[in-house]
């Protein structure tokens, strides 16, 4: 799946996008911060508070306890602050 | 009755009256037609901003302000719908949204353009970074842009 990151949480994990395929073990939005955090200390900076994250599948809001099988683009950001 | 809604994200000035215009072109039917524009202040509430960088998430940001726009068609009477949003680096006075709503009648024009730019601001994927004398920072999100789009789902 390609895994994108906006805002501060681009800045911090260091890239814009990437391809990943997590363990099957990793089934929810939380269960792949989880994971996600576990890969490096950038990473772990990134989402080190997971209950700010915000999350997308394929374009759309979820909230952090949603499937991830299927899943073609998963997107983590901060809260949103346009307009 | 038709509502053309028409969304754009681009990093180009929007001129107001020729959004209006072409919201309007050829209508009889439409009586009001309400007009916000957002644009890059100076004076926060701690330092003065010397600019404003606007990120967005291509493609979401654009699907988002569309499930907004059709849920104001769905609840208040209208007959037009723009929304511009400015992505780039701005200067204080540089216009940064613009939303229009164009109705038979005043009230849910207003509405529908309150609506539309509570939900703007809340779940629009975009993200605003200031510059100031002491630094650079994202901006935070405020409670009260959740309050302000949470009194639209109450009864």
């Amino acid at each position: 799946m390609k895994v994108k990151y906006f805002a501060w949480v681009r800045e911090r994990v260091g890239k814009a996008e990437e391809i990943l395929e997590p363990p099957a073990t990793v089934r929810t939005v939380e269960e792949l911060i989880a994971w996600l955090s576990g890969r490096s200390e950038a990473y772990a900076y990134a989402f080190e508070k997971p209950k700010v994250i915000r999350a997308a599948i394929d374009h759309a809001h979820v909230k952090s306890d949603a499937a991830i099988a299927g899943a073609r683009e998963i997107a983590f950001f901060p809260p949103m602050t346009g307009g | 009755m038709s509502c053309p809604v028409t969304i754009r994200i681009q990093e180009d000035d929007f001129d107001i009256a020729r959004e209006i215009a072409v919201l309007t072109k050829s209508r009889t039917d439409i009586g009001a037609v309400v007009s916000f524009s957002g644009i890059c202040r100076a004076d926060d509430d701690s330092a003065k901003i010397a600019a404003l960088t606007l990120e967005h998430y291509p493609g979401m940001a654009e699907e988002e302000i569309r499930r907004h726009a059709d849920e104001a068609i769905s609840r208040w009477p209208l007959n037009g719908v723009t929304v511009i949003h400015r992505v780039g680096r701005f200067m204080p006075g540089q216009n940064i949204v613009l939303v229009l709503t164009a109705s038979q009648h005043r009230q849910a024009a207003f509405q529908a353009a309150e609506f539309l730019m509570d939900y703007l601001k809340t779940s629009a994927p975009f993200w605003k970074k200031e510059e100031s004398a002491t630094g650079t920072g994202w901006v935070e999100a405020q409670a009260r842009d959740d309050e302000a789009a949470a009194r639209w789902t109450k009864s």
